[in-house]
């Protein structure tokens, strides 16, 4: 039962990947397209951290789910509220607050839905015979993450104060809390594929997620330079976002050096592949691309620019796609029963979307600083500028399908190795139940 | 070497000091004599042009103090570059406002909904920004330069 629980959240995280990562440019209006890019990306994520938690917390706790049922229940309403708000926004239904765009209405059912997730892990885990460090680390930024989805629901007259408390959800989400996660999910997945010792693997991530508080939480202030509030942040903010990417550095070392240190050779290659790939790809787009503009003296330049969308565009596909992607493939064969552990179709997926982003973070890279340069440096037009810059765009759109053709081939993958037999499921009962 | 227990209490305390200070800075940032907003000007006409600005997801596209999509240009100080006819103009057109071939959507807005979003703008316009606003609208700090 488990099995399906998870096979659905993943089915809809592939829908939700294959429609928020494909056909994007040509959508007529942008701010449409726009709203649904990001809100698919947020809802795929959310129910990849779900299905991963649903996965990983009853094998920590050596206890299977409190109720299955409500599991089936939250993960489809969570969908339906998803879908439910991307229609909406076709008929200009939203708020219109960057990446906070769900409508006020949706938000209490979203509450709602993380509410009785929240229930039925925590419940899992009190009630499980043990209590792990990954466990509680994971759902620790579960919890957090659902209190902070709050101060983005407050009203606000002043969009100076409106747009500091959005970053209260936007920042401490993805550079605080979500990084606990992340984090709890690599654990996991090095204990099992690298066989290195828990106690060290658990005393390294407790290292790893207080770095990330350490400068994530006080880093906020990068987002606070130039929208209208006291010049403070951009000494608090300089100093705590420059120390950001030693989390990240501390987490790319840290898988590299487990999987070395690892006596175990876990046959699955693909989850490895990813798991490090994860720990790395997330480096350098979170914490080097993200250094890189959040000196205020080059924010002042670039705040507001492409250079953003290349940040952002690594950093979400090495921190957040490539680890739900990595206990994919750790879980699949497990729940299948199939010994699908390598391939070729594995790796050219894992190299071609690797490979893919790469150029399209290029290609907004150097649209951006071109952009910063000729509009912010020399006063050119904002159109102007964009016919100049619209080239990097092309280049843009051929990485892109790249990239598309790395998620496809993995899609490819996971329904043909998906779907579970007879034979299957009772191997996986047996293991859980 | 480090242990797992002292591992443990660097992750909580540094998390409450951190998120200490977090919390007092932002009290600091919105006491009285901190306010680079000009918040007694927001009036109900400027309230009303920000709803306009959100329920249409404006910033899908636009950028507002640099925040928003990149799609089209940063409205931060855009009264001063444009006047407010022409913004007026693009706001209440019912046809799709196009130059340069990037389309805007036409909303149609009413004469009174165009000058709430324009109040809306205006109080936007006045925001300290710590030195960005002379940045990021290279036309109006142009502008600027010849008042001076």
């Amino acid at each position: 039962m488990l099995l399906l629980v998870l096979q659905i959240t993943y089915g809809f995280i592939m829908g939700f990947a294959r429609i928020g990562m494909d056909g994007l440019h040509d959508f007529i209006p942008f701010n449409t397209a726009r709203a649904v890019h990001t809100n698919l990306l947020v809802v795929w994520l959310l129910s990849g951290f779900m299905g991963a938690a649903y996965y990983i917390i009853p094998e920590e706790a050596q206890r299977e789910l409190v109720s299955v049922k409500l599991a089936y229940v939250q993960l489809i309403s969570l969908a339906a509220v998803g879908v439910a708000a991307i229609v909406g926004y076709h008929f200009n239904w939203w708020e219109g607050r960057k990446f906070l765009e769900i409508p006020r209405q949706l938000d209490y059912l979203v509450v709602l839905n993380v509410l009785l997730f929240l229930a039925l892990i925590l419940l899992t885990l009190f009630k499980g015979k043990r209590k792990t460090t990954t466990a509680l680390v994971l759902s620790m930024g579960l919890l957090f993450a659902a209190l902070l989805y709050i101060p983005g629901m407050l009203p606000f007259d002043s969009q100076v104060t409106d747009s500091f408390f959005r970053w209260w959800v936007v920042h401490l989400w993805v550079e605080g809390v979500w990084e606990l996660i992340m984090g709890g999910i690599l654990a996991f997945l090095l204990i099992k594929l690298t066989g290195v010792d828990r106690e060290v693997i658990e005393k390294w991530l407790y290292v790893i997620v207080g770095l990330t508080f350490l400068s994530g939480v006080l880093g906020t202030g990068h987002h606070y330079y130039y929208i209208g509030v006291n010049k403070i942040w951009l000494i608090v903010g300089g100093i705590f976002s420059a120390l950001e990417p030693l989390a990240f550095l501390a987490m790319a070392l840290f898988a590299v050096n487990m999987y070395r240190k690892g006596e175990k050779k876990h046959p699955n290659k693909i989850a490895l592949f990813w798991t490090l790939g994860a720990a790395i790809v997330s480096f350098v787009g979170a914490g080097l691309l993200g250094f890189a503009h959040t000196l205020p003296q080059t924010n002042l330049y670039t705040h507001g620019t492409l250079v953003t969308a290349m940040h952002g565009h690594l950093a979400f596909w090495g921190a957040y796609a490539m680890i739900v992607l990595a206990i994919i493939s750790y879980s699949l064969p497990n729940m299948t029963g199939r010994k699908f552990y390598d391939g070729v179709r594995g790796r050219v997926a894992f190299w071609t979307a690797n490979i893919g982003m790469i150029g399209m973070t290029m290609a907004f890279g150097v649209a951006g600083v071109a952009q910063v340069y000729l509009e912010r440096k020399f006063g050119m037009e904002f159109m102007a500028v964009q016919k100049e810059i619209s080239i990097h765009f092309v280049v843009l759109i051929l990485c892109a399908s790249l990239f598309a053709i790395g998620i496809l081939t993995y899609i490819y993958d996971f329904y043909k190795h998906g779907r579970p037999t007879d034979e299957a499921m009772e191997t996986v009962d047996s293991t859980f139940l | 070497m480090l242990s797992k227990q002292q591992a443990r209490a660097f992750f909580l305390g540094g998390t409450l000091v951190t998120f200490l200070i977090f919390i007092g800075l932002t009290i600091y940032s919105f006491s009285d004599g901190n306010d680079q907003t000009n918040y007694e000007n927001i009036t109900e006409q400027v309230v009303r042009g920000k709803v306009i600005w959100e329920e249409n997801n404006c910033m899908g596209c636009h950028t507002i103090l640099g925040e928003g999509a990149y799609y089209a240009p940063e409205l931060t100080k855009v009264i001063e570059r444009r006047g407010e006819g022409y913004v007026k103009a693009v706001l209440m057109t019912p046809v799709p406002w196009a130059p340069n071939e990037r389309k805007m959507v036409a909303y149609g807005f009413s004469e009174e909904e165009a000058m709430d979003v324009i109040a809306f703008f205006n109080w936007i316009g006045q925001i300290d920004l710590n030195g960005f606003e002379r940045i990021v609208s290279p036309l109006a700090k142009d502008k600027q330069l010849t008042n001076n």
